[in-house]
Order: C-alpha cells, then sequence, then structure tokens
C-alpha cells in the first residue's frame, strides 16, 4: 500500500522510527536490534522503546559497551542470514567501529566475489545543537559515503525518518542511518502503515526558479526557513533533500541546476571535503555550460563543534547564513 | 575419549592436504605465478584439522590472514583456491579477494581477513544467529597470539561470554606476530591466562598433536552445543615458513636452531609415525594417500594456471548487492 493511500498522523520524527522498529520487526522475525542500551532502557533517546518488552531479549538485545564487537555482531549474523540493526549511539563513536564498518561489512560481499549479501542497517545519531561538544556533536556522512559498499542515508522528517528505515533495514546492503538528534521532537505527517522512502531518490521540498540548494538531515529545514525570507526579496529557491548521500540522486540534482541556473550546498558537516565538494564537482561536470555563478557552499567551518552554546550556534549554519550564500549567487552576474 | 581409526586417517588427510596445498602455493608465489601477499600456514595444519574434524558441516568458522589451512581444513574445494590465489576468473571469489578474503560460505567458511583480530567479532555474530534461530550449531573462531592484542578480539570474546554464544576461540600460538616474538608483546606465557578474565573455561593443547586439538574441540563444541557458552583453546604451534611468503628475508628474528627443533615435532610425521605403531595404516596405505592428494594438488595448480583472468569489465560487479550507488 502506498502511503499516498492512508490516512497521514502527526508522529515525531523519533516516534516514526520507533514505530517502524516495532512495525518491521512484527514483519520480519529475522530483523533485531542490538546496541549499548537498547533493550531494556529502549535506547538512550528512546528509539528502541518497547521492543524488549514486545519482542524479548534475542530481538532486542544490550550490548557491551563495544562498537567493534556491535558492528561484528551484526556483519557475522547478517552473513548467517539474519538482517540485523546494530546501533553505535553517537555518529562520533562510528570511527571507534571504522574497521568493522568500513574494512569488513562495506568490502565483504566485494571480496567474496559476490557469494554473500550484507543486510545491516546501523543506526546512529548525527549532529551539533546539544552542547554535546566535540565527541557528540559530528556529521560524518562524507567519510561513509566515500566507501564503496556502505549506503548512507539521513532523514529530514518524521515521513522520510519512517520511510526511509524499513528502506534501509530491507537494503541488502549495509546501510548506515544516521538520525539528526535536534530533529527528534519535529512533528509531521506519517502514515501509519509500513511504507519505503526507496534509498537514492531525493524530494523537491520547496520548487523554485531562480536558485537550488541541495541539502539533507537537519540542514532541509534551515534551508526552507532560508527560502522563505529569499522569498520575501522576490528570489525563488529550489530546495531538495537528497536524504540519501550514498547513493545519490546526481539525476534530479543535475536537472534542478539546468533550471535553476545557480546552485548552493548546505550542510552541518564541515566544509572541506564535505559532501558539498563531491556535489559542486558533478554538477560542474555535467551542467557547467548552465551555470551563472559559482556553486555556493554553506557548512560548518573546519573545526571540532564547541561546546558552549555561543560558540555551538555559530558554527552551524542557519537560514541566515543559507539566505546569505544564496543571495552571494543571485547576486553574480 | 576414545580415538577411532577412522578419525586419525581423517585428521592425517585433511592434514596432508593442507601441507601439500600450501608447499605447491609457495611454490606459484616463489615462481612468481601468485600475486599478491601470500601467509602460508605450513607448520600448523594439527590445529586446522583437529578443530574441522570435530565440527560438523552446519558449524560456522571465522578465519584470518593465514587462512588456506581452515578452508582446506573444512572441506575446501583446492581448484577453486588455487584459481584464487592467481587472482583467476574461476576462484572462490571471482579474482576479487585472493589469499587474504578467500572464503567458502557453502561450508560455513566466513572469510580469511586481512586484518589482524577483525574476523573476532564476525564469528561471534554467526555464533549470535545460531543461538537467536535456536539451533545447536556451533561458530569457531580461529585467530593468532598477536590477535589477542587487539580491541576486536577483546570486545568479541568479552560479548560472546556476556551473551553466552555458542562459540569456540581457538588460538593458534605461534609465538611470532609477524617478526616479533611473543614475548615482547605479552607479559604473560600462556595466552589461556586471558580465557578466564572472560568467563571462559580455557585449556593449553598442543598444536602440533591433531588428536589432542581434536579432542579439545570436540569438548568445548559439545559445551557450546548444550547452550553453556564460549570455551578457548590455546593450541601451542609454530609456522615453518615466513611470516609472509616462504624465505625469510632481511631480519633473521629466529634461529634456525629453533625452527628444526618445531620441525622434529611435525604433526603430519607424529601421526604417521603413530598409525604405523598401531597398526592404522600401512606404509603403502601412506603413500598411496599421499600420491593422491599430491595429484589432487597439481591438478589445482593446472586449473589455477588455465583460469582465465577476470574480464575487467567485472570490476564494479558485486560492490552492491542491487546496483543504485554513484561510481
Amino acid at each position: 500500500m502506498s502511503a499516498t493511500e492512508t490516512e497521514l498522523r502527526e508522529l515525531s520524527y523519533l516516534g516514526a522510527v520507533n514505530e517502524a522498529l516495532h512495525q518491521i520487526m512484527a514483519e520480519d522475525p529475522d530483523v533485531f536490534c542490538a546496541g549499548e542500551d537498547v533493550g531494556a532502557s529502549g535506547g538512550v533517546f528512546g528509539s528502541f522503546g518497547g521492543l524488549q518488552k514486545k519482542y524479548g531479549e534475542m530481538r532486542a538485545v544490550d550490548t557491551p559497551i563495544s562498537e567493534q564487537a556491535i558492528v561484528g555482531l551484526g556483519i557475522g549474523a547478517a552473513v548467517a542470514g539474519l538482517r540485523p540493526v546494530v546501533d553505535l549511539m553517537f555518529m562520533d563513536f562510528i570511527m571507534v567501529a571504522m574497521d568493522q564498518i568500513a574494512n569488513q561489512a562495506a568490502k565483504l560481499k566485494y571480496m567474496f566475489g559476490g557469494k554473500t549479501s550484507l543486510p545491516l542497517t546501523i543506526t546512529t545519531n548525527a549532529g551539533a545543537g546539544l552542547s554535546a561538544a566535540a565527541q557528540h556533536s559530528q556529521s560524518l556522512e562524507s567519510m561513509l559515503a566515500h566507501v564503496p559498499g556502505l549506503k548512507v542515508v539521513m532523514p529530514s522528517n518524521p515521513y522520510d525518518a519512517k520511510g526511509l528505515l524499513v528502506a534501509s533495514i530491507r537494503d541488502d546492503n549495509p546501510v548506515i542511518y544516521a538520525k539528526t538528534k535536534t530533529l527528534f521532537g519535529t512533528k509531521g505527517p506519517c502514515p501509519e502503515d509500513l511504507f519505503e522512502v526507496p534509498l537514492g531518490v531525493a524530494n523537491i521540498t520547496r520548487p523554485g526558479t531562480d536558485a537550488t540548494i541541495v541539502t539533507y538531515g537537519r540542514m532541509v529545514g534551515e534551508s526552507l526557513k532560508a527560502a522563505s525570507i529569499l522569498s520575501s526579496e522576490g528570489v525563488d529557491v529550489e530546495v531538495i533533500d537528497l536524504r540519501t548521500l550514498q547513493p545519490m540522486d546526481s539525476e534530479t540534482i543535475i536537472a534542478s541546476v539546468k533550471r535553476t541556473n545557480r546552485c548552493v550546498v548546505v550542510h552541518e558537516a564541515v566544509r572541506f571535503a564535505g559532501m558539498g565538494a563531491e556535489i559542486a564537482a558533478q554538477i560542474q561536470e555535467e551542467a557547467f555550460d548552465y551555470l551563472d555563478a559559482p556553486i555556493g557552499r554553506v557548512a560548518a567551518p573546519f573545526s571540532p563543534v564547541p561546546f558552549s552554546p555561543v560558540l555551538e550556534g555559530a558554527y552551524v549554519p542557519d537560514a541566515k547564513r543559507i539566505a546569505e550564500g544564496v543571495r552571494a549567487a543571485v547576486q553574480r552576474g | 575419549m576414545e580415538i577411532t581409526n577412522e578419525v586419525l586417517k581423517d585428521l592425517h588427510y585433511r592434514m596432508i592436504r593442507i601441507r601439500f596445498f600450501e608447499e605447491a602455493a609457495g611454490k606459484l608465489f616463489e615462481n612468481s605465478e601468485m600475486p599478491g601477499f601470500l601467509h602460508l600456514y605450513v607448520g600448523e595444519e594439527a590445529v586446522a584439522a583437529g578443530v574441522c574434524a570435530a565440527l560438523r558441516p552446519d558449524d560456522q568458522i571465522g578465519s584470518t590472514h593465514r587462512g588456506h589451512g581452515h578452508l582446506v581444513g573444512k572441506g575446501g574445494d583446492l581448484p577453486k583456491m588455487m584459481a584464487e590465489l592467481m587472482g583467476k576468473a574461476d576462484g572462490y571469489c571471482n579474482g576479487k579477494g585472493g589469499s587474504m578474503h578467500i572464503c567458502d560460505l557453502d561450508l560455513n567458511m566466513l572469510g580469511a581477513n586481512g586484518i589482524v583480530g577483525a574476523g573476532a567479532p564476525i564469528a561471534v555474530g554467526a555464533a549470535f544467529a545460531n543461538k537467536y534461530r535456536g539451533n545447536d550449531t556451533v561458530a569457531v573462531v580461529f585467530f593468532g597470539d598477536g590477535a589477542m592484542n587487539i580491541g576486536a578480539f577483546h570486545e568479541a570474546a568479552n560479548m560472546a561470554a556476556a551473551l553466552q554464544l555458542p562459540a569456540v576461540f581457538v588460538c593458534e600460538n605461534n609465538e611470532y606476530g609477524e617478526y616479533t616474538p611473543r614475548s615482547k608483546t605479552m607479559a604473560i606465557d600462556d595466552v589461556v591466562d586471558r580465557a578466564a578474565g572472560y568467563g571462559m573455561p580455557g585449556v593449553i593443547v598442543d598444536g602440533m598433536d591433531s588428536v589432542a586439538v581434536y579432542e579439545a574441540t570436540t569438548q568445548a563444541v559439545a559445551r557450546a552445543r548444550a547452550g553453556h557458552g564460549p570455551s578457548f583453546i590455546e593450541c601451542k604451534t609454530y609456522r615453518y615458513y615466513n611470516h609472509h611468503g616462504v624465505q625469510i628475508m632481511g631480519f633473521k628474528y629466529r634461529t634456525d636452531e629453533e625452527v628444526d627443533m618445531w620441525k622434529t615435532r611435525d604433526c603430519i610425521e607424529g601421526i604417521e609415525r603413530d598409525m604405523l605403531t598401531q597398526g592404522v595404516m600401512t606404509q603403502d596405505e601412506i603413500d598411496t594417500i599421499r600420491a593422491k592428494v599430491q595429484a589432487d594438488v597439481d591438478e589445482a595448480v593446472e586449473f589455477g594456471r588455465n583460469s582465465p583472468f577476470p574480464d575487467v569489465d567485472t570490476l564494479m560487479d558485486d560492490v552492491y548487492t542491487v546496483a543504485g550507488a554513484n561510481s
């Protein structure tokens, strides 16, 4: 059943994640969740709430604080035919498990000559905004998108949070599903039924004619605010929510830029070697003759995420900075 | 524990199959017919043979960078192995993995691994799947003494014990981490001492004696099958050749006397002596088996030589299960 056929209720971003897990575990007995505090306490942010009570200790597993072994547990179980969801509490902790993610999960299928699939979902929580400082606030998606074999998903709203998680778990590849912490309480329409938002299909969240903003995750909301500001100035901005960074929906980006002729990429991750660099490179390869201005990038500065709310506020891009970035592109010849 | 004549013959067969395969691979490597890195298992055959003989086909094994012996021990197909080591299209992994990533998932051999210790968490994941399904299948984690000093191993061992998973941890303690003696990297004499810290029973066995390895594994596997959790077996063994390749080049990190001493305890010579003494096999029967295995290995070498290299059009195959990512 498609999402449009069902009634859309308001659901929080975190509630949508939790509902997806409950429903897919009911549907598929091979799906289980494992990680630190995932079981009895339902996860530090509550996304695994109620799963252990409903499905038992083997399907909502409390593990030691052992990120490498948590991911390895998922890899081995996936090779053995299960469909694991393993949780790394913060995206920063991915670095602790990077060998299992990048050297093992990402490459096993290829190294084994295609003899296995690896239906593994690694859930995690990205982004700044909680004064959680430099080891609990990072957005590391470009590192992951750089590794062949991985898929990388960053939902921006409750509807996508549910649909993309279902698609991630049903996918036969290792998928990093990164929620954004500051979006947990955000409410939005979300179907009650189990549905998928396909990986690799971007969403034009706001059509426009004068410039394209390419973004994802938390920055979608900020970009829409920026578009609203710019609208009052007579600038009509198109906002593309990538939803997934690997695979990336390059076609939608290129088609949009060919229409608007101007583009700004926005992300919360640091600017240097961020997704913006890849997106800008693809645009100049595919749509160079359509560009009326250099492709802009609005992103975090090249520093660790600071602790103090004042510094952190200056670090994370917001609607004001995004609007400035778009103005620079629009005002150019 | 009674060891039948069939078990002795089986252990012997597995060991000579590994030995002859490895000797042939070493020659091909020295002859530049085999690209990449080659970590030979020669000397340690009693461990793979003793462990694998105690397993059922459905039991899984997780392997290491020195993994050929594990795959041969589990019943691996020699021609497909040789072709893979030579980077050929008919290899186990279509030439995508090579020596360090050779695997046979149909035999539940979960793959060699180029990262020391990294196979342990994956094998523990397979053990979890067994418990999850409620079957009595067991996963064996092979690793060397060197792997015990890397974090992934520690995490996996603790996880297996904490979750009471059906796993058997088999340490191939060959006393060297590449070119560094274990005495420089560990402050304990027996690596099994660490088992107690994980809450696992642990035993030391003579890793040059396939019967001893078989007996210890049989007990550990029975314990795991019965739902009593993981065990630890330290096999004291030795590799005859270099960490990588065959000949020692440059720094001489161990003495000829030490190597020769271990060779006097050779696992294949030992079991052949015992079988002759006990009347299990005659010399003629042993010679016949050896000739048959050598013919199988020779055939595998020819198969590898005659197999084509992969078509370059296959380079992007199997990066993902379903195509969809950007190239």
